[in-house]
């Protein structure tokens, strides 16, 4: 390399420099050992500049407002900087910020494939059974036995459901 | 810690008896999933990560198609023996770096690994020679499904499955097919391919992944984008572009002999003679020639048997299997001679190049 070129994010001397094709346009970025690192260039499952570049296009802090994850801790910031999410409800709590980047880099925003249809009904029932519980522990501190009975028979049944769909699978 | 695998008799990469195809060298499937309760990998606490790893440890060696398998604790292997892993591709650099409770299960014939707390809880990979989308996905989606029965996987029922990065997220499936494209590199048309697959999202990156040059001319072409698409749909339109890529490839090889005959008999026939007598040969030089190997089965001047001794070369001639042959750490000049010796073994053993097979082809 002729000349002497710096990383495009931290201005150290650059020694990664990719080049790729995206969209008809050649892009060009340079990078240090550590922020290659950093952004995973090196990884051998391999890496589209695109992805690194609507990172970039994450980084300046168009003044909105500063999420946080209630369940990770993962900020705004985190996101932008990284690029990553940090578990399941960030999916949720950083919607609005992410739609946006899910159209460009997606074919489409809903997902049209597989569905793990045994974990979620595993997980709705178990959701469904947690709640009519609840519901019946009210109801007997409440001492409204009339309501208690009639959850403890609900729980009864759904547990009965439940074993007789497992049955048949 | 792993010589039973590289020992093993039946290793889909490096042992396989079946012919392979032209042009076409493996095809690869690879799922990210995660736990719902847990955060992803990155933001997970150490002792959460190790729960991770425990969980689905135990799940996976549960599994009757993990049976015989092998579970590797990351933290556990050297540094050797993670990059003889990465060159075989049963695990990732990213794996390698990642910090503790980190592992991946492997099964017994190599043609699934399954990584826990890489970038997200699991990344399931299935892999086999020659060009086969549709009989990987049957088996990784049979082999998800049954996961399924013991873990309960983030999910949402707009986005598909979660992930860490959101490049992957939906069907979480990458599905990279790995081609032997001398023909297109040759006729300088390579760009001009990068550049059309590119616009429908669809990647092109070398032997091992971006920032990896195509030695050898060997290149991973695998879909860009996951979400919106089903995963047929996904395999469907990378099946097609694919299919186009290997008739151009083929046109190009033609081209290629029509024009220049003797220039390429010359260097398929100097490879040969490098790879039978040379005594240093470094990896670069090793892929390349290999290469032209690979072309020579494909013209039927090798017999079509040697295919899968090529492929295997291709592997076997990476830095960390010389190093790991040798038996301990040796100097990159010593493993240029330690890969020359394996070399000339190898194709002392070939017969002799059959130029009249290229002759009668124009």
């Amino acid at each position: 390399m002729a000349e002497n070129l710096n990383c495009s994010y931290c201005n150290k001397p650059a020694t990664v420099h990719l080049t790729q094709i995206v969209n008809n346009k050649i892009i060009k970025v340079d990078l240090c050992e550590s922020c290659a690192q950093a952004k995973g260039v090196t990884d051998s499952e391999g890496y589209a500049l695109t992805d690194l570049l609507s990172k970039t296009n994450l980084s300046p802090d168009k003044g909105k407002s500063q999420i946080t994850c209630p369940d990770c801790g993962l900020s705004t910031a985190d996101f932008r900087r990284t690029g990553r999410l940090g578990c399941a409800s960030c999916y949720h709590n950083f919607e609005s910020l992410l739609k946006p980047f899910l159209e460009d880099m997606h074919a489409g925003t809903a997902h049209k494939g597989k569905i793990p249809d045994v974990a979620l009904s595993r997980q709705t029932s178990i959701a469904k059974l947690n709640s009519l519980e609840n519901a019946l522990h009210r109801a007997i501190t409440e001492e409204a036995y009339e309501d208690a009975a009639r959850f403890r028979d609900e729980i009864q049944a759904y547990k009965e459901h439940v074993e007789s769909q497992a049955a048949q699978q | 810690m792993i010589e039973s695998l590289l020992n093993a008799d039946n290793a889909e990469l490096t042992q396989s008896t079946k012919k392979g195809a032209p042009v076409v060298l493996s095809t690869r499937l690879r799922l990210a999933r995660n736990l719902v309760d847990v955060p992803f990998p990155e933001r997970a606490s150490n002792t959460q990560r190790s729960n991770v790893m425990t969980r689905c440890a135990d799940q996976i060696g549960e599994l009757t198609q993990m049976k015989n398998g092998a579970f590797f604790d990351v933290a556990e292997l050297s540094d050797l023996e993670r990059q003889v892993l990465v060159e075989r591709h049963l695990i990732s650099r990213e794996l390698c770096e990642s910090q503790s409770g980190s592992g991946v299960f492997i099964n017994k014939d190599q043609t699934c690994s399954i990584m826990i707390n890489e970038e997200d809880h699991l990344r399931i990979q299935f892999l086999k020679t020659g060009f086969s989308l549709r009989y990987l996905w049957k088996q990784i989606d049979r082999f998800d499904s049954s996961l399924e029965n013991g873990l309960d996987l983030a999910f949402s029922s707009e986005f598909g499955y979660l992930t860490a990065c959101p490049t992957n997220l939906g069907t979480g499936l990458r599905a990279s097919v790995m081609l032997h494209l001398p023909g297109l590199v040759i006729s300088e048309q390579m760009d001009k391919v990068i550049r059309a697959v590119n616009q429908l999202g669809i990647t092109v990156r070398g032997l091992f992944g971006e920032g990896s040059d195509a030695t050898g001319h060997v290149f991973q072409i695998s879909n860009q984008q996951t979400l919106g698409e089903s995963e047929g749909e996904i395999m469907a339109r990378l099946g097609s572009v694919l299919k186009t890529i290997i008739d151009h490839e083929i046109n190009a090889r033609f081209k290629y002999i029509e024009k220049n005959r003797a220039r390429l008999l010359d260097q398929i026939g100097r490879a040969f003679g490098a790879l039978q007598n040379a005594h240093v040969i470094n990896s670069n030089e090793a892929m390349n020639l290999l290469s032209l190997m690979r072309l020579a089965v494909d013209l039927e001047m090798l017999p079509e048997v040697n295919r899968p001794d090529v492929d295997r070369l291709f592997i076997e001639c990476q830095p960390g299997h010389i190093q790991y042959a040798a038996g301990e750490g040796i100097e990159p000049d010593a493993r240029d001679l330690c890969r020359a010796d394996i070399l000339r073994e190898e194709f002392f053993r070939l017969p002799a190049l059959d130029f009249d097979k290229v002759n009668k082809l124009v």
